[in-house]
């Protein structure tokens, strides 16, 4: 049973390991449900509150609607991880967009490009127990978000 | 002939009990409070039996043998068993390792011709026993967690009693420290009892919060906010001197939110919204007399 | 494509989300449920979220949006029955949706709208008058 697992350390060197993994592709509109159903499916199977659910799917509605929004669809890779003895769903959102130019300035409440409310990410932030961005100009965004069960 | 250790141990069983018993009995630290002679001597005597029962040789030397999985679980469930009843971690130990103590002194009894091989028993019953103590460990540890977890659980839900104080009005008495998780908590049951029993009103009461910062400041008006989410009103009351001092000191604000020195004003405001009338009852004759 | 119902009762118009929308849907909402107010001239909308598990900040705006262009058309929106999940999260999000009303199920979003435009100095016209003086909704 444990050989089987993959395991990759955090920059907090505690030990997370990887239960399950899942793909999901997004292109257009229609994907947004589906996809929220399926990160659903994952939570209900670790055991996750309804209210830890509703946040966790929250924030991931608001992240793939960016990544519809401003590059153009792209993939989602579901995990559920494990770390001592808490297990959460990991999802990491990866698009081959425009890439955000300042992201500190993306990362505060109100700011849009979009002309919208511009709490997408800040508000995925406050959502997750833990949330990671990386940008690229020209090359696309990665966007990591995970959240524990109890967290 | 190389001499059976295994089977010599389990020839000696009775010796090995006594021996053991003889040596727990006499420790200065034994806790007759907690548990009677005779349970002891049950306990002690079903680990001698499983472990005896088992033993070969062989499995002297492995103490990953799939031969003590039942030795294992027993001793399991005495450290879980004695966590619970409150032995303390070097009780428990004492009693596992006590245990090495009645079997060397078995072992030089019979060994004594043999220094070789007693020494030779000595190191592998030495490693198994600690194996045996460090299980011990292991589930002493995991039975007092699971202790202060089912506490913890059980204090969060004594200190959210969300009360059905009138038709249509709830109210939460908070006592202790308002951190995020205890926050999250009494959301969580204030806006579920607000749905169970459509109840349009809301008291939290903080008089019994010590100290009231930003951070709980900002607690508070999260749970004010998801109550109107919800169509229902929050009244936070309780709101001492000091409080109302720190709060405009940190420049929080708080003009969003309705507050209330007391309960019972808080009472009297959620009763005028409902358009309630709390009178007190007229006596009839004495109302009478006096017209 | 299929549409979100609109009901017309009285001077109220009542909408029930049964589903998860997708954007298209909820951006659907929004203009047929001003469409409508203006052509029914109705005085209150009253939009009923109770089966509605997930509220992100797109349909947190659609419904902001909803109730700012209601008002300019001098009608009050009410959002009634949203789960306390979806309640938290929100706030958590950082949308509090200040300019709406709210109330916890339809009964009492209804009592909301009535006295919300008798407040405004009107008298609507309805068969049951009983209901000025209970405003818990209650009994
Ligand atoms: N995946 C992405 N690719 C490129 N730019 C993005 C992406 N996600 C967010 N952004 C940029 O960050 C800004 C803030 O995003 P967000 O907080 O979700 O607010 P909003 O979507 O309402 O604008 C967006 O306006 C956009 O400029
Ligand atoms: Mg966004």
């Amino acid at each position: 049973m444990e050989k089987s697992r993959i395991t990759t350390t955090t920059n907090s060197m505690t030990i997370l390991t990887v239960l399950n993994k899942d793909n999901f592709k997004i292109e257009k509109e229609q994907d947004v449900v589906p996809f929220r159903n399926r990160v659903k499916e994952h939570a209900v199977k670790i055991g996750m509150g309804l209210v830890n659910q509703t946040k966790l799917i929250t924030a991931a509605s608001e992240l793939v609607r960016n990544m519809l929004r401003y590059a153009n669809g792209g993939e989602i890779l579901i995990e559920v991880v494990s770390k001592i003895r808490e297990n959460g769903i990991r999802l990491t959102f990866t698009d081959r967009g425009p890439g955000i130019e300042n992201v500190e300035r993306a990362m505060t409440d109100g700011f849009s490009t979009g002309k919208s409310l511009g709490l997408g990410l800040p508000g995925a932030k406050r959502l997750s127990s833990e949330f990671t961005i990386n940008s690229v100009v020209g090359k696309g965004t990665i966007v990591t978000i995970i959240k524990w069960k109890n967290g | 002939m190389k001499i059976e250790i295994s089977k010599m141990l389990q020839k000696k069983k009775k010796q090995i009990l006594d021996l053991w018993m003889k040596n727990q009995l006499k420790d200065a630290n034994l806790r007759e409070d907690l548990m009677s002679n005779d349970e002891l001597r049950i306990q002690s005597e079903e680990l001698v039996d499983a472990l005896l029962k088992k033993l070969t040789d062989e499995n002297l030397a492995d103490i990953e043998s799939a031969d003590f999985e039942n030795v294992y679980e027993i001793l399991s469930g005495i450290s879980i068993t004695r966590a619970r009843q409150g032995f303390s971690p070097r009780e428990t130990g004492t009693f596992v390792f006590s245990l090495k103590d009645a079997l060397f002194e078995t072992l030089q009894q019979e060994l004594k011709s043999d220094p070789v091989a007693l020494y030779d028993a000595t190191m592998k019953v030495n490693k198994l026993i600690d194996s045996f103590g460090i299980v011990t460990f292991e589930t002493f540890i995991k039975g007092r967690e699971e202790v202060i977890l089912r506490q913890t659980d059980e204090i969060t839900e004594i200190s959210t009693p969300v009360i059905r104080v009138w038709d249509g009005i709830l109210a939460l008495p908070i006592i202790g420290t308002l951190d995020s998780a205890r926050t999250q908590v009494v959301m969580e049951s204030l806006l579920q009892e607000i749905v169970n029993t459509s109840s349009s009103i809301a008291i939290l009461d903080i008089s019994g919060v010590p100290a009231v910062d930003s951070l709980v400041a900002q607690h508070l008006i999260k749970t004010v906010s998801a109550t109107r989410l919800m169509g229902a009103e929050c009244i936070i009351s309780g709101i001492r001197p000091e409080i109302a001092q720190t709060v405009v000191h940190l420049g929080i604000d708080l003009s969003n939110v309705i507050t209330k020195s007391s309960l019972s004003s808080a009472l009297k405001h959620a009763f005028s919204v409902l358009q309630l009338e709390v009178r007190k009852k007229q006596k009839e004759n004495y109302s009478l007399k006096n017209m | 494509m299929e549409k979100i119902p609109i009901l017309k009762m009285g001077q109220f118009l009542l909408v029930t989300i049964q589903v998860d929308l997708y954007d298209r849907l909820a951006l659907n909402l929004e203009s047929d449920l001003v469409q409508m107010v203006s052509t029914t001239e109705a005085r209150g909308v009253l939009i009923d979220i109770s089966a509605v598990s997930i509220v992100d900040s797109f349909m947190g705006r659609i419904i902001g949006n909803i109730a700012s262009m209601s008002k300019i058309m001098d009608a009050v929106t009410v959002v009634v029955g949203m789960q306390p999940a979806v309640a938290i999260t929100l706030i958590e999000l950082g949308l509090p949706l200040s300019g709406v009303h709210t109330a916890l199920n339809v009964e009492k979003g209804m009592e909301l709208l009535k006295n919300k435009i008798l407040v405004n100095g009107e008298v609507p016209d309805y068969d049951d008058d009983e209901q000025y003086d209970n405003l818990d909704g209650t009994e």
